[in-house]
């Protein structure tokens, strides 16, 4: 049987983009992030577990611009994927499903991510070497 | 309306797949696992910063660091494989998306088993 081309429901794009879903497709996103990040932190362990010239390779890598903003993206997805996955997890002992609940731990995880982001990288470039 | 299941089904309460509630419940148990290994390794990493070779070897060797490493390993990868399963199942289809499947199932064993053969190597040599 060819496959027909049957009726759509509709597009994402005629949806105002809203708090909630604005929300989920970042904690999708940020997610797909860390999960490909996970893959330079066995590289990362390998490199120690390696040799002192493989070691320095992949702190020189770390130490470059292009190291600390991948650095940056990787702690800020996962403070983000973090803060919102508890969010999930207390949704799923049926907390906070409230419609005005739900848009104010939503506020609450953007206002947090950026705190701790910004602490943690003060505290990061505050450090040394990084 | 009765119940049209089979008694039996319900007991046994897999569903056709075979499998029950097993992804969803693996995705929340290592999202547990995560809330607190997540932020030690953040702040074990931070604690890394600046620190040469044999030093970073030796703090990773330490008995409860490499126990939290390890862990923090394992429920990173089960927990990223069982997502990434989710949104390929969402937008990939066809041939492509078995393809994909198998891929990120070996992929992301393969480097579980290379970060804690890494963590056993440092251990066992620092």
């Amino acid at each position: 049987m060819a496959a027909r081309e049957r009726p759509l429901s509709p597009h994402l794009q005629v949806y105002k983009p809203q708090i909630t879903s604005t929300l989920s497709i970042i904690h999708r996103i940020t997610g797909v992030v860390l999960a490909i990040g996970a893959l330079f932190v066995t590289a990362w362990l390998v490199s120690v577990a390696s040799d002192a010239e493989c070691f320095a390779w992949s702190q020189q890598i770390l130490g470059a611009w292009y190291g600390k903003l991948a650095l940056f993206i990787f702690s800020a997805c996962m403070i983000y994927h973090l803060l919102n996955g508890i969010r999930h997890l207390l949704w799923d002992i049926g907390w906070g499903m409230e419609i005005q609940t739900v848009q104010k731990t939503g506020y609450l995880v953007i206002l947090l991510s950026v705190i701790l982001t910004g602490l943690l990288w003060f505290v990061a470039m505050r450090g040394g070497a990084l | 309306m009765s119940n049209m299941r089979d008694p039996l089904a319900t007991a046994r309460g897999l569903g056709s797949a075979k499998d029950g509630v097993n992804h969803w419940w693996m995705q929340r148990i290592t999202a547990i696992a995560l809330m607190v290994l997540s932020p030690w390794f953040i702040y074990f990493a931070v604690s890394l910063i600046g620190a040469d070779h044999s030093t970073v070897r030796a703090m990773i060797a330490q008995p409860l660091n490499a126990t939290l490493l390890v862990s923090f390993i394992i429920a990173l990868y089960w927990h990223a494989r069982l997502g990434l399963q989710v949104v390929v199942e969402d937008y990939v289809h066809g041939w492509q998306e078995l393809a994909l499947q198998l891929v990120i199932k070996f992929a992301y064993a393969i480097a579980a088993i290379a970060s804690i053969i890494a963590i056993g190597r440092i251990v066992f040599s620092a």
